[in-house]
């Protein structure tokens, strides 16, 4: 009950406000700067800025979403990248067939790799991806319908703690295995990619770019404002006290399964649009996203950012792939060294991640309890399993 | 030592010429003038014009023949560029020791650039074999004889039936006899006349050969008799329901060999992952430092590569499980009773991990070489032969079971290591020092997978990849059988391997390993637990 | 109140990236972009070919460099991550504003550069041996196509050693599929049954080969001569040879020829149960050729003596060089005049006789067939007796046969058709 408190006390209408104001005229700011300023400005910002920002901000949103389900609940996925992609390929799908007959061998109803593996017709499940709003609708039903049967599954029958994860794990490494085959009809090894135009908007086009790039943002900021009234609300109570205590909250009459489930399809579903999202901006969607090294890493993001926090997943996202970015290009041949002790400090030394460390910094202890603390008692029940 | 030898080396290169000469008035009496000038042919002609050569050598020719159709099919050929003169070459590091084609007397050390290569292709090796088997047919040795008729089945023309013929009725080894038999009945079976291709099918139904197969396909497709079409059709059904069978023993020990592959994976991280509660993310690197370590080991004794894997294996498990210990030491401890955090650290060292081995050994795979009592295969019958290097590592995996599971139930430290995963507190209030249980365990079980890179690096590459293909099917097995129990990882990874070869015909490789791991996703759905859930409330 | 500050910090270091990716490089050197993985799956095969970059950067420079400038190589890693590909060509244009770029390995991640260096308008060298049917106005493909490598070795199994029965075998990916789709397609042109052709699939890294194998056994025992047109990717090869050696199958039973198997794969593998199976190349390292030493000399002498070299190698040398003499005759660095300078660019291969870049961004090179040796190294057994030009779009699939790439007035397109007069599926 007190940590319940505590968390109603950091999660305060306050903290919403100024974070959906810093995106809203940082995004601002950036659109412009691309759109309107001179090249030699100081304050131009290039495309290539532009559709890195626009990457972050997606992995952002991805990061929130495991955040939901791993700071609040407890659950720790190993394999939301496959959500994730899931949802790519379904933007991707529809950026296909919106090449129409551009394609290298011209033909207006297949995409090129079916040409390519004498493919005579569509098949079916292609059906449909070429309207937007079809394909936008299956880029949250797909995610949420097999998180909801994989969620059902899992969380009916209690399986938890590491052994969810490794399921999870499971999950995502058997997708990456389907999508490889070629047999699938999503292209393979290769993917979806030479995508030309979106809702009849140029992909290349500098505002297209943009227009993606601040759609991401505010969609982030929308994610970030409902899943934070979701945890504040009653519901989120009840979710946070199944972190802290799931048998408990179970004799307490509560159905523990049924909110979990729906939290994991909600954050499968979050998941799903930030694929969506990052596909037409990178442009190219292949079964590399289904690795379950991608799913690791986006976990680390969340612990480098601080879990159970939010704003902790989103600012991990962004800091740990501005890293990377700067390390590949840096040091290429040691940026892994860099990576892999980051990751090992930040676990060692800040066990509630950046924003626990700025909570510190400030010295306000108690409010930083609410994500990690509260965890460990949990955890350790899973240890002994 | 060596200063003698080069002494010596140097001499010997500079009377190498005087020597040739005398050696070669020697060594041509048993060579015939006409078989000499032909040899020396070998010299000058062109790789597609080698063939005619050889053919004619063989028809001339007689057994004394045999060392240069053999120095030849292992590549070994040169001749010296000065003189023109055929000789056999042994390449010693820098230097190629050359000896004489027939006497193998040594002749002297050359470089590289006074002799040149005689080149073979596929289809002179195809070639020379045929001849060589046609030479040892009247060998001494049984084992040589056999070998030589089982590769001439393919071949079969009337002058090598008749040098058959004349060597059966003295042949007195039984598997020889049955050979020479089989080769008559597979000459027979193209008779035309229909008494002899029937007495022909006869003789061929009792065999797995590959031939006495194609044969007998053969008269049931095309044999205008229809006796003989019956015939041969009742045999080669028998022969397929044999086939079947031994297809069906194959699939089995594929099985297995993989299920052994993926316990010795497993086994490591069923102990640091199922006895202790640490995902440890780095546990694939520690399975790579084992292979590397191998390689290591095989660079400091180039020289005794048959012996080098029984020094690598406790090589192996002191490197990996020194550094189990340390990765244990500097950051587990700290981490402790958060398992889902321990992901995430060891995940990063997974990383330092594979980055040093590409800083250290380069990105490139290293070539770990495989001694020869590991090589090849143990042959049954002609349908059905296991590979001796998954037999091996298949008793080696059962191997380090039995160890592990003595260590764990025998000794003080197994012990100690149950108790502490049992009872924490209880454990060290009863005075066991759980740092150092904790320690040692995560030593034990990195040293064990250090064991596993060992059997691995004679299967697959040793790259600083290696580790990551092996994480999660090691997960897998542990959470299928359950963890905390060795049995159950045992049991699972034994039926996983079974299961996925016996879909793999079936399916293809892809989807086998999509539908095993669907499985064990529904499986666990099921059984949360595993195959062998823990019982009583250390469980809880 | 801290979330406030701790936005503000967000919003300061965005800030500070959105300046330091503003900050352009001073023009005093011509730089030369290289995006090859050097860490993840592909590193194995990748970093060879950057270090093959810089040195031919540091020779070049010691020559006094291009149009009076040096040359600075600028490396970054693309870590096998394929849409990083498509991020780090974007910084090397834009950011680093470099004139030229020698990188990527794998189909998709050329497939995922492309759409970027159309729209910046940049250049590419594309050194790696790979399953045609795409020709770029902005990419100069100096590796083979599948009719420089593939058909070549298909006729030679045929002819020279009667095969009769033929076995695809291939990693799940493109270059396989397309390769073997074309085999299929040739080998049922010169009368092979379809019962006669097995196909095989295997995953990425696939480290288990028994069954496989055994399979291959089995079908290569049906008393006509069999061979194997391996496809298979980097990893998987040495588990595979492995089996075979251990599996009895020799080189004088099946025969095995590889396409990706090169010097640098061999060398992660103990070749002497192998000798015999073949590899179908445009460049050994064991011809005879001076050229070809002293390159092999600079190269030991630049990374160490154990280094082996290898046919990307070879293409990424002739590409180097095409590219310097064209900047020289174009005078410039500036992409459409240096494009227009390559085609028709002559220069030697490291085997002897001279590379000519065509007008579909394909080089014609002469074909070499080798048989593995004892220690690592190929011995060459067969091979054209001229130059093959390079196909951008293969003659015996269905989808493409009518179409072909010229780079030259008056067709200007990567995918003409030749039938329907037009060019589709183009960026600009």
């Amino acid at each position: 009950m007190n940590q319940l408190m505590r968390f109603t006390r950091v999660h305060g209408d306050s903290k919403v406000a100024p974070f959906v104001a810093i995106l809203v005229i940082l995004t601002a700011l950036a659109s412009l700067g691309n759109l309107l300023m001179p090249q030699d400005s100081i304050f131009y910002v290039s495309t290539y800025t532009i559709t890195l920002l626009g990457k972050y901000l997606c992995y952002a949103m991805l990061a929130l979403a495991v955040d939901v389900i791993w700071g609040y609940c407890g659950i720790l996925s190993l394999g939301h990248g496959a959500f994730f992609a899931l949802g790519g390929y379904g933007m991707g799908m529809y950026l296909m067939r919106q090449i129409g007959d551009r394609g290298v061998y011209g033909n207006p109803e297949l995409p090129d790799f079916m040409v390519f593996l004498n493919w005579t017709e569509l098949p079916w499940f292609w059906y449909g991806f070429d309207q937007f709003w079809f394909a936008m609708l299956m880029v949250l039903l797909i995610p949420g319908t097999l998180a909801f049967i994989f969620g059902w599954l899992a969380f009916r029958s209690r399986v938890t703690g590491v052994y969810l994860s490794i399921m999870t794990q499971a999950l995502t490494y058997a997708l990456l295995l389907a999508f490889f085959r070629n047999e699938m009809g999503f292209g393979g090894n290769n993917g979806l990619t030479d995508f030309k135009d979106i809702l009849g908007f140029d992909l290349q086009s500098d505002n297209t770019r943009v227009a993606l790039f601040a759609t991401t943002a505010f969609l982030l900021g929308l994610t970030f404002i409902i899943s934070h009234k979701i945890l504040k609300s009653r519901m989120g109570k009840v979710i946070v006290a199944i972190r802290d205590g799931e048998s408990r909250a179970r004799f307490l009459g509560y159905r523990t399964e049924r909110y979990k489930v729906w939290l994991f399809v909600y954050s499968a579903m979050i998941a799903g649009i930030a694929g969506a999202l990052y596909v037409p901006q990178v442009g190219i969607i292949n079964p590399g996203e289904f690795s379950p090294l991608n799913s690791i890493e986006i976990v680390i993001w969340v612990a480098v950012g601080g879990r159970g926090t939010l704003i902790g997943a989103i600012v991990g996202a962004l800091l740990v792939n501005y890293a990377k970015t700067k390390f590949t290009a840096i040091m290429p041949d040691g940026w892994l060294f860099a990576l892999g002790a980051m990751f090992v400090l930040v676990t060692l030394f800040l066990p509630q991640g950046l924003v626990g460390l700025f909570n510190k910094f400030k010295g306000n202890k108690p409010d930083n309890n609410a994500g990690s603390h509260a965890l460990e008692p949990k955890a350790t029940e899973d240890a002994k399993a | 030592m060596r200063h003698l030898f080069a002494i010596m080396s140097v001499c010997l290169a500079l009377f190498s010429v005087s020597v040739q000469a005398n050696e070669q008035t020697t060594n041509e009496s048993s060579i015939s003038p006409n078989s000499a000038a032909l040899i020396a042919q070998l010299a000058e002609v062109k790789l597609s014009k080698t063939l005619p050569v050889l053919e004619q050598l063989e028809a001339v020719g007689g057994a004394e023949l045999l060392p240069l159709f053999t120095t030849l099919l292992e590549g070994k050929l040169y001749y010296v560029k000065a003189s023109k003169q055929i000789v056999a070459v042994e390449k010693k590091g820098s230097d190629y020791l050359v000896s004489d084609l027939f006497s193998a007397q040594l002749l002297g050390a050359m470089k590289k650039k006074e002799i040149k290569k005689i080149r073979v292709n596929n289809k002179l090796r195809v070639f020379l074999r045929q001849a060589i088997a046609r030479l040892q047919i009247k060998s001494p040795e049984p084992e040589k004889r056999l070998i030589a008729i089982k590769a001439l089945y393919g071949s079969l023309t009337d002058s090598t039936i008749d040098t058959l013929k004349k060597v059966y009725p003295d042949e007195t080894n039984l598997e020889v006899k049955e050979a020479i038999e089989l080769a008559f009945a597979l000459y027979e079976s193209k008779s035309p006349l229909a008494e002899k291709r029937l007495a022909a099918v006869n003789g061929l139904a009792e065999s797995l050969e590959n031939e006495a197969r194609n044969s007998l396909t053969y008269l049931v497709e095309n044999d205008s008799d229809k006796k003989v079409q019956m015939a041969a059709g009742a045999a080669l059904k028998k022969i397929n329901e044999r086939i079947e069978f031994y297809d069906f023993v194959d699939q089995l020990f594929f099985g297995l060999s993989l299920g052994s592959v993926l316990l010795l994976a497993a086994i490591g991280l069923a102990i640091t992952f199922g006895v202790m509660g640490v995902i440890n993310m780095a546990h694939g690197e520690m399975i790579m430092l084992g292979a590397y370590t191998t390689y290591v080991v095989q660079l400091l004794m180039p020289d005794a590569i048959e012996y080098s894997l029984l020094v690598a294996v406790p090589a192996a498990f002191v490197v990996s499980g020194l550094v189990g210990i340390l990765i244990e030491r500097g950051v587990i401890r700290f981490l402790h009773g958060r398992p889902l955090e321990t992901l995430l650290a060891t995940f990063g060292i997974s990383l330092i991990l594979q980055q040093l081995v590409r800083t250290v050994f380069s990105p490139l795979n290293r070539q770990v070489e495989s001694p020869l009592w590991m090589s090849g295969s143990l042959e049954i019958n002609p349908v059905l032969s296991l590979t001796l290097n998954r037999l091996y590592i298949l008793a080696f995996a059962l191997l380090v079971f039995g160890l592990l599971l003595i260590i764990l139930r025998k000794t003080s430290l197994g012990l100690n290591v149950r108790a502490v995963s049992q009872n924490r507190s209880m454990a060290k209030a009863m005075g066991i020092r759980t740092d150092w249980v904790d320690a040692m365990t995560f030593g034990l079980g990195s040293g064990i997978a250090g064991i596993a890179g060992v059997a691995l690096s004679q299967l697959t590459n040793v790259g600083p990849n290696l580790g990551q293909s092996y994480i999660i099917d090691s997960f897998m097995v542990v959470v299928f059988g359950g963890v905390g129990n060795l049995w159950g990882t045992l049991v699972a990874a034994f039926s996983l391997g079974v299961a996925n070869k016996f879909l793999e015909p079936v399916t293809g490789a892809v989807l086998a390993s999509i539908l095993v791991l669907v499985f064990i996703i529904l499986f666990i759905q099921k059984k949360p637990k595993g195959l062998f859930p823990q019982k009583g409330r250390a469980a809880e | 109140m801290k979330l406030k500050t701790l936005a503000a910090g967000i919003a300061l270091s965005m800030g500070a990236t959105v300046m330091s990716f503003n900050a352009m490089a001073a023009e005093d050197t011509i730089k030369v972009g290289v995006l090859h993985s050097l860490s993840g799956t592909m590193a194995i095969s990748e970093t060879t070919l950057k270090d093959t970059v810089l040195m031919m950067i540091e020779e070049q420079n010691k020559k006094g460099g291009l149009l009076g400038k040096k040359l600075e190589p600028v490396v970054v890693d693309p870590a096998s991550n394929w849409p990083l590909f498509a991020e780090k060509t974007r910084e090397l244009i834009t950011k680093e504003g470099v004139d030229v770029i020698f990188g990527c390995w794998t189909s998709v991640s050329r497939k995922s550069v492309l759409p970027v260096i159309e729209e910046l308008n940049g250049l590419m060298f594309y050194p790696v041996q790979y399953e045609g049917e795409e020709s770029s106005k902005n990419v100069f493909y100096t590796g083979a196509a599948p009719n420089q490598q593939a058909v070549p070795a298909v006729d030679y199994l045929m002819n020279e050693l009667g095969v009769e029965r033929w076995v695809l075998a291939g990693t799940d990916y493109v270059y396989p599929r397309t390769t073997n789709k074309i085999l299929e397609a040739y080998l049922k042109s010169k009368g092979v049954a379809e019962e006669d052709i097995m196909i095989n699939y295997t995953p990425f890294g696939h480290s288990d080969w028994q069954s496989i194998v055994s399979d291959v056994k089995k079908f290569g025992s049906a008393g006509k001569k069999t061979a194997v047109v391996s496809t298979i990717n980097g990893d998987a090869n040495v588990p595979f040879y492995k089996e075979l050696g251990n599996q009895g199958i020799s080189s004088e039973d099946i025969p095995v020829v590889a396409f990706s198997v090169g010097e640098e794969e061999l060398s992660g593998i103990d070749t002497k149960p192998l000798v015999g199976h073949l590899a179908a190349w445009n460049y050994f390292q064991s011809v005879d050729n001076e050229a070809n030493e002293e390159f092999i000399e600079k190269w030991k002498a630049y990374t160490s003596d154990e280094r082996v070299t290898n046919d990307p190698m070879e293409a990424t040398y002739i590409g180097f060089n095409m590219w310097a003499n064209a900047v020289t005759q174009a005078g410039t660095t500036e992409v459409d005049a240096v494009g227009q300078a390559m085609i028709g660019q002559k220069s030697p291969n490291l085997t002897g006789g001279m590379a000519v870049m065509n007008k579909n961004h394909h080089l014609s090179k002469p074909v070499l067939i080798g048989e593995i040796q004892g220690d690592g190294q190929f011995e060459v057994v067969w091979e054209t007796e001229s130059i093959v030009m390079g196909d951008a779009w293969s003659d015996y699939l269905p989808g493409s046969k009518d179409l072909i790439a010229d780079w030259t007035d008056p067709v200007k397109c990567g995918n003409y058709n030749t039938k329907t007069k037009t060019c589709s599926g183009q960026n600009y």
